[in-house]
């Protein structure tokens, strides 16, 4: 689980700065305290926000986060990567008002670095049910199924295969909100309650044979490589997760004189324009199909790019990389080729970042890639749940941490819990 | 893990939170929901003679953008049939054997008394509370603080109550007084097992000042209410501290009066409160404002080592004494940490036209590429009031410090009777 100091990231400022205590003091001040709070219900993971703000006001902290970690093991980073502009406070009432929504991220992360570094612990395992729940992957929806397992009493093993443990919290969220160290100290402080196996470097490949070993499954995969574009030259450019993943956990060095591209419209484009440009890559073009207002990635962080002098070519279609160029084509508003609109962009170095492959799960119900589950993460296969992004393909890491709760719950149930 | 478990004169809750006798304890319904939601106790809306209320009923004070620091009303007892009420009040038992019912009466002759006595505790009341304390509507009936202001008259009718009742008799004084100490002793000589205080106090909250009239407007006139809410904690507590520290009273205290977060409990508690009763925050942010006064009061007592509340009952009240036996001598300075300063100045303008004159410009400090001037103070005539810490918006910049100049601590009085010697008289020139 160590990663070493001088990974490339560490060179990234928090985008949205920790508050000082009289910071945090003030805007929680300023929290309405609303009853039926429209931000608890756009919280993944219903958090009693306007109660853990209030405690803050109060000076009490650490009821403060055990409200937050009762609701949401993973408080902490969800507090630093969560996107709120479209979440809580995106439905917070002081957007009615036309003032500035309560800096709820912050002030959740205010709560729960105080806990980490005071060390306050809140929860204790259950009473030993004699039952075994096997976990692959160890990223948020199976820490998040595991913390609560753990509660309920049952045994569990986390199975990962990669070395580091955290799955995209540690290897795939931008440097400028956590840090990977970060992501694996709420590791620690979620196996921290005692009894959770951790089994890293080790993949499984047949899910339902794991049941053999288990009283139950929860499957929690995560998505798989980088799509690719299917161009030639291809072979010279790099997948933006695995990326991403080298500069999070290792160093990567990059010519900064020459100009840079990513192709994609998505969150993983916009972090990836974004960290090229923190590692001082000068000139970091945005290339994408669609049209700006349409493009999946949140307007809220293509705004802090383009604050960051990123640029943008859209309705563009790659073709071809070659000799230093980025050969492209417009597109219509169909997304069909304009005759005669080749051009070319200049990128010594090219990103791809159009989305992440679906992982094989053998034995089990797929739509889209996607594993087929019930509203609480049961699978086809009796005994085997899942949540996280192999599940709902690809949303966030506050997405996982409550479907792996969720299944937890459901998985208590199965093995005879109330 | 402390214990919080209180007990107020004999009756007993799981912790020492109650809501005061108000509309958050109008109903069966509304209580139990209140005991889910972590109260120890709740005093029932005050049971009489069934009355009509007026509307509107309620005013706030806003301060700034804080609305109702202070709250107002001209609400008056319960309007419900005594029959749905007592009904309700035996549910809640059946259902919370564990949380304390205090049931709040008010009516007028002995017979009266005797009667709703024996229906509440038929009910299944823990504890009564009567009430003396209603400075509107009720006393013009010669009930409520007409009975509180008047001690021959308090002890008797709590003499009855202590007579008839067969669990403990709290009584609820007014605040409308000038000395609570006359009233807190009546109730005490009528055999009360405790007191609770305060009630609300005689207010006009505004004024419409477009229609003349004063607030809350009913039709075309108004009427005085009674004021609570977080401004009136001030008062509240020193009248708790009065009683607790009157050597000839020593019966519990149920503490009341603007108690809007654990800190207020706590102090409450250290200057001899039992319990503690909400009313006024219950109103504006519901039953849910308990999980927090819970956990901090678990916490304070967890830091500060008390293992139950008993230990913490009253801690504060011997430090409570009387303006004559403070130290004369002992002097403290205001300090300002430059460090912390944001150069607003309010500590300067405040000393200048409030205070002693004492706080002047002083040196530019670079502050995120802006010059700050920190204001210095001048110690030699600084009289250590306090004023600059009050206005200060930095917490922790300004700070009083002791002075160490010398002179032996001595009294007012020790001056008056032993000739002890003060210190230089700062700042009257
Ligand atoms: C570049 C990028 C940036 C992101 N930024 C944010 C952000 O800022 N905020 C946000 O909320 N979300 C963000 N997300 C999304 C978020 O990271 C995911 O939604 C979340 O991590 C999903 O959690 P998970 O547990 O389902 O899967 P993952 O986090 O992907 O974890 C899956 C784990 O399973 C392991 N695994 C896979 N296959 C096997 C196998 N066969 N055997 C054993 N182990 C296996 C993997 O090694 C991995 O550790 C980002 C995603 C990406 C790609
Ligand atoms: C609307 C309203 C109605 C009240 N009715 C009663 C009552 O029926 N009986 C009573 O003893 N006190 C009554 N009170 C007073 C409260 O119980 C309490 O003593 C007072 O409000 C101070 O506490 P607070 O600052 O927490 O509100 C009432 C207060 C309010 C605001
Ligand atoms: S608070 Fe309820 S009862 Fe009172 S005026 Fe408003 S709606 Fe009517």
């Amino acid at each position: 689980m160590d990663i070493p100091s001088d990974r490339s990231e560490v060179v990234f400022q928090d985008f949205k700065a920790a508050f000082t205590p009289a910071q945090a003091v003030t805007e929680a001040n300023r929290c309405l305290f609303c009853a039926d709070a429209p931000c608890v219900q756009a919280c993944p993971t219903e958090i009693e926000i306007p109660q853990f703000i209030r405690k803050i006001a109060t000076g009490n902290l650490k009821g403060s986060a055990r409200t937050i970690f009762d609701s949401n093991i993973l408080g902490m980073s969800c507090a630093r990567v969560c996107p709120v502009e479209v979440l809580c406070a995106g439905a917070c009432v002081y957007n009615h008002r036309g003032e500035e929504p309560i800096a709820i991220g912050k002030l959740q992360r205010y709560a729960t670095d105080e806990a980490f570094a005071k060390g306050w612990r809140f929860f204790t395992a259950g009473k030993a049910t004699g039952k075994s729940v096997g976990l692959v992957g160890a990223g948020p929806a199976s820490l998040a199924a595991a913390h609560e397992l753990r509660r309920r009493g049952h045994a569990v093993t986390i199975y990962d295969k990669r070395k580091v443990v955290g799955g995209l919290n540690t290897t795939g969220v931008a440097p400028y909100k956590m840090k990977s160290d970060r992501s694996l100290d709420e590791v620690r402080y979620v196996l921290g309650i005692g009894g959770i196996e951790v089994k890293t470097g080790v993949e499984v490949t047949d899910f339902v044979a794991l049941q053999k070993q288990h009283d139950a499954i929860f499957i929690g995969v995560g998505l798989g490589a980088d799509s690719k574009l299917g161009i030639p030259g291809e072979d010279r450019t790099h997948g933006a997760v695995e990326m991403i993943e080298k500069l999070k956990l290792g160093r990567v060095a990059f010519d900064k004189t020459k100009p840079a591209v990513v192709v994609g419209g998505g969150n993983t484009a916009l972090d990836a324009v974004r960290e090229l440009k923190g590692l001082g890559i000068d000139n970091v073009t945005l290339v994408y199909r669609g049209q700006e207002p349409s493009m999946s990635g949140y307007q809220h962080e293509w705004a802090a790019a383009k604050l960051e002098n990123v640029r943008a070519q859209w309705q563009t279609q790659p073709v071809a990389y070659e000799g230093g160029v980025l050969k492209c084509v417009k597109l219509d508003a169909a997304k069909k080729a304009i005759a005669g609109s080749d051009f070319a962009v200049p990128a010594e170095l090219v990103l791809v970042a159009i989305g992440q492959a679906k992982l094989a799960v053998p034995g089990l119900k797929v739509e889209k890639g996607c594993i087929v589950a019930d509203e609480n993460g049961a699978t086809s296969v009796r005994g085997v749940f899942t949540g996280g992004d192999c599940m709902n393909g690809g949303k966030e890491v506050v997405n996982a941490a409550a479907e792996g709760k969720r299944a937890a719950i459901a998985i208590d149930k199965f093995l005879g819990g109330k | 893990m402390p214990n919080l478990q209180a007990n107020t004169g004999g009756i007993i809750s799981p912790n020492p939170f109650w809501l005061a006798s108000a509309p958050p304890t109008n109903s069966g319904p509304q209580i139990m929901r209140a005991f889910d939601a972590g109260w120890g106790g709740a005093v029932w809306k005050t049971l009489g003679v069934p009355i009509q209320n007026v509307s509107s009923r309620f005013g706030g004070l806003n301060v700034g953008t804080k609305r109702a620091v202070g709250f107002n009303n001209i609400e008056l007892i319960t309007d419900r049939p005594l029959e749905s009420n007592f009904k309700e009040i035996y549910e809640v038992k059946k259902r919370y054997p564990k949380h304390a019912v205090i049931v709040s009466l008010m009516v007028e002759t002995e017979q009266e008394w005797k009667e709703i006595i024996k229906r509440s505790i038929d009910a299944g009341a823990d504890g009564l509370e009567l009430n003396f304390g209603c400075p509107h509507g009720m006393c013009e009936r010669g009930m409520g603080s007409a009975v509180g202001q008047e001690p021959k008259v308090n002890e008797r009718i709590t003499s009855w109550a202590v007579h008839y009742s067969t669990v403990p008799v709290l009584v609820k004084l007014t605040p409308n007084v000038s000395d609570i100490r006359p009233h807190g002793l009546a109730a005490k000589r009528g055999g009360a097992h405790g007191v609770s205080l305060i009630n609300t106090i005689k207010s006009i909250i505004g004024v419409d000042i477009d229609r003349f009239i004063p607030e809350p407007r009913v039709a075309g006139l108004s009427t005085n209410g009674g004021y609570c809410g977080a401004a009136v904690k001030p008062i509240a507590l020193h009248m708790c501290a009065s009683l607790a520290r009157e050597r000839d009273f020593g019966i519990p205290i149920s503490g009341i009066g603007g108690v809007s977060n654990w800190r207020d409990a706590v102090e409450f508690i250290l200057l001899g409160s039992s319990s503690v009763q909400v009313c006024t925050e219950v109103m504006l942010r519901g039953y849910r404002v308990v999980e927090d006064m819970i956990e901090g009061l678990t916490e304070y007592m967890t830091t500060h080592g008390f293992e139950t509340i008993d230990q913490m009952v009253g801690k504060a009240v011997p430090q409570y004494s009387e303006w004559g036996d403070l130290d004369m001598n002992y002097e403290t300075v205001a300090k300002i940490d430059a460090d912390k300063c944001i150069g607003c100045h309010l500590c300067l303008v405040a000393c200048d036209d409030g205070a002693h004159q004492c706080i002047h410009p002083g040196e530019n400090v670079m502050k995120n590429g802006m010059a700050v001037n920190v204001p210095k103070i001048d110690e030699s005539e600084c009289v250590g009031c306090n004023l600059c810490q009050i206005v200060c918006p930095v917490e922790g910049c300004i700070d009083m410090v002791a002075v160490a100049n010398g002179h032996k601590p001595a009294t007012w009085n020790q001056h008056v009777s032993e000739g002890a010697k003060l210190r230089h008289k700062k700042g009257s020139h």
